[in-house]
């Protein structure tokens, strides 16, 4: 007998047959982050920033699928019928949040892709958080919805991996069929950064249980409960403004324009891609390497280890696609 | 107290507290309030200074608890008067054996707990933000009437963690005291010296629940620390507020003789032999489903050896009609206080003292 250090045998087993069952969210082997920047993508008018962003992330995802057209590639990210989750983070407001403008480049790619707006979901935590990053709350079912956790509340049943235990919300785990993860390039001051792995904290009723010992293996275990492990699909990080330092709070002293995108079907990847990126910002800017800080995000290493198996994170497996 | 009359004083009284929390709260606004222990820090970031785990919070975002968020650099509690359980319970149920036996305690709790065991019993509140369970108003002057009007001669913060509703508990604590309410405190010790102190110069008693005897469960079973738990039973014996311990025995993780012994030589040589110490039973739960309820007799050896250390008051708990929850005189061996589960028989204490042998007999006994 023993305490519940790590996961238990039962729990291994239970993630082995469930990624057999579900879509896997690695193709076997390597792993591809593909990161797409537009110099020119702050135009001075709406309009112009609109359409240099829909190009930007059509490239990005065509790019990442190898297809011709952007409906052909969002055609290979969902199904018809499926009912899709975009999972925002809007935890920062204004400034350090997922781009409202991006979330509706993807919105507009669905529909068109043959998901009916009905079937789309953006979804945060609190209907306030989505209101802070100028999302308009909705709730009516013909709508593409906009809704926190708040409204529907969290399963009753609790999901368990590891060292983590959490109610999961009914919006991952009742009403949609697959997610699209839209986090933003940042740092974290307790974690290290904030990207993909770490924006599903927004998905279960206690995050702040799990910041402790920079959020390692918290992070990955969070990652490893069933809801999310199922139905995460892809990640389109929005790097359009990205901070090497001071978050997930704004700073704008700490901001610089990425002007860029990064699409991965493989969360641990992508968060160890970003990582560098803020790595390097940081030693630009003169800064302390995140491990000298004590907060380097070994959780995404963890992500990676054989109790997870949720990507890669040995650069040598990974294929970085510049464009 | 037979069975029948405590059915009368308790069944009622809960069933109404019940009805009187059917009503969803209506505003949030009503139970956020500035934070007592925190500093500011740059870039509008705080730390928090009420447990050990000091918190650095970013702006929008909460502590480890869950019930305390930096908004704009200046910090809140989001739990004051925001009351999620609230019962009445036989002080017993605390449980408190050497505190006015056989009455009745006005239990209350919010969301929140400033640790995570992985063996919590109320993991469904004290897991949770607060604005994900039911909850009422119920203002510190209210909670004191409440409980005067129900005969309770305390009230009880228990249930999750009250350190993490510590200006809720210090106000109503005033707030009871001229209504001649007492107040009693259940506690995992996981708090600073300073907010401690405040503590114990307004309430009557505070429980204990020491976890086990060492920093490697506090670290893996607890998500917390041992040496401040044990700072803290140091700090309230000093300040002579009524303390008593309980130990929960998980089988496997905290039941060696090494621990019993362990914890019994230095409650001994801290504390003294007087500090009630309770060793209860542990029933699967939350994250430790995958273990079996405490043996009685993993119980019985943990009493043997505190016993044999020198502890005068050592109870075995959870096991309903056990000898071993009753109290002795250490002096003349007889029952002083019966007990069956929480139930009160005979009290044989006359002013603190056996009735038999009139050894002085510790507590706060009010007979």
């Amino acid at each position: 007998m023993r305490g519940r250090e790590g996961p238990t045998r039962r729990e291994l087993l239970g993630a082995s047959l469930s990624s057999v069952l579900s879509t896997p969210l690695l193709a076997a082997g390597r792993s591809k982050v593909v990161i797409a920047r537009d110099a020119a993508l702050r135009e001075k008018t709406k309009a112009a920033v609109e359409a240099r962003l829909l190009k930007l992330l059509d490239r990005a995802l065509q790019s990442f699928y190898d297809c011709d057209t952007p409906v052909e590639a969002w055609k290979k990210v969902v199904r018809p019928g499926e009912v899709v989750g975009l999972k925002v983070n809007c935890l920062a407001g204004k400034g350090a949040s997922t781009s409202v403008l991006l979330v509706e480049a993807i919105c507009e790619r669905l529909q068109q892709a043959g998901v009916p707006r009905r079937n789309i979901v953006i979804w945060d935590r609190l209907n306030s958080d989505l209101e802070s990053a100028g999302f308009r709350v909705e709730t009516r079912a013909d709508r593409i919805r906009v809704i926190g956790n708040n409204v529907l509340g969290y399963d009753e049943e609790l999901q368990t991996y590891g060292s983590a235990g959490s109610l999961v919300c009914r919006t991952l785990t009742q009403v949609v069929d697959a997610v699209i993860n839209l986090p933003v390039l940042k740092d974290h001051g307790i974690a290290g950064i904030t990207v993909a792995l770490k924006n599903f904290f927004g998905a279960i009723h206690n995050p702040n249980k799990y910041h402790i010992n920079v959020g390692d293996p918290y992070v990955a275990d969070v990652n490893m409960l069933s809801p999310i492990r199922q139905k995460a699909r892809l990640t389109i990080c929005d790097a359009i403004t990205a901070q090497y330092e001071g978050g997930p709070s704004y700073m704008p002293q700490w901001s610089w324009p990425f002007n860029g995108l990064l699409v991965a079907k493989d969360p641990v990847a992508l968060d160890y891609t970003a990582w560098q990126i803020i790595e390097r910002k940081r030693a630009e800017k003169g800064m302390k390497p995140l491990k000298q800080e004590k907060r380097q995000p070994r959780y995404i290493i963890t992500a990676a280890d054989e109790h997870h198996r949720l990507g890669n994170s040995d650069p040598r497996w990974i294929d970085v696609v510049e464009i | 107290m037979d069975r029948r009359s405590f059915l009368k004083t308790t069944a009622l009284p809960c069933f109404m507290v019940k009805e009187s929390i059917a009503t969803p709260s209506e505003s949030d606004t009503q139970f956020i309030k500035e934070a007592s222990f925190y500093e500011k820090l740059p870039h509008k970031k705080i730390q928090c200074k009420l447990c050990p785990r000091e918190c650095v919070i970013d702006d929008r975002e909460r502590g480890y608890c869950g019930v305390r968020e930096n908004r704009g650099g200046t910090y809140y509690t989001l739990v004051y008067s925001r009351v999620c359980a609230a019962h009445i319970d036989p002080i017993e149920k605390k449980p408190f054996f050497h505190f006015h036996p056989g009455t009745m305690a006005f239990s209350v709790a919010t969301a929140g707990c400033n640790v995570n065991c992985k063996m919590c019993q109320n993991w469904d509140i004290s897991q949770s933000r607060p604005e994900q369970v039911r909850s009422t108003y119920l203002p510190p002057a209210r909670l004191a009437t409440t409980a005067k009007e129900n005969q309770c001669l305390s009230i009880a913060y228990t249930y999750s963690e009250p350190v993490i509703f510590y200006e809720y508990m210090v106000d109503s604590a005033q707030a009871a005291r001229p209504l001649g309410v007492k107040n009693v405190v259940v506690t995992g010790g996981f708090v600073r010296p300073e907010p401690l102190k405040k503590l114990c110069s307004l309430v009557d008693a505070i429980k204990v629940d020491l976890k086990a005897f060492s920093e490697k469960f506090y670290r893996e079973i607890v998500n917390g620390e041992l040496r401040p738990v044990l700072d803290a039973l140091v700090t309230i014996r000093k300040l002579g507020t009524w303390n008593e311990i309980v130990y929960l025995v998980i089988p496997t993780l905290n039941d060696s003789d090494a621990e019993f012994k362990g914890l019994s030589h230095w409650v001994k040589n801290e504390l003294g032999t007087d500090v009630p110490v309770h060793f209860t039973r542990f029933h699967p739960e939350y994250l430790l489903k995958n273990l079996p309820p405490t043996p009685v007799a993993t119980l019985e050896r943990a009493k043997a050896i505190a016993d044999a250390e020198g502890l005068h008051y050592v109870y075995i708990g959870n096991v309903p009609g056990h000898p071993a929850e009753n109290t002795y005189c250490p002096k003349c061996k007889r029952v002083v206080v019966e007990r069956r589960g929480f139930m009160v028989g005979a009290v044989h204490i006359r002013k603190g003292r056996c009735q038999y042998c009139q050894q002085p007999i510790p507590g706060v006994w009010g007979v």
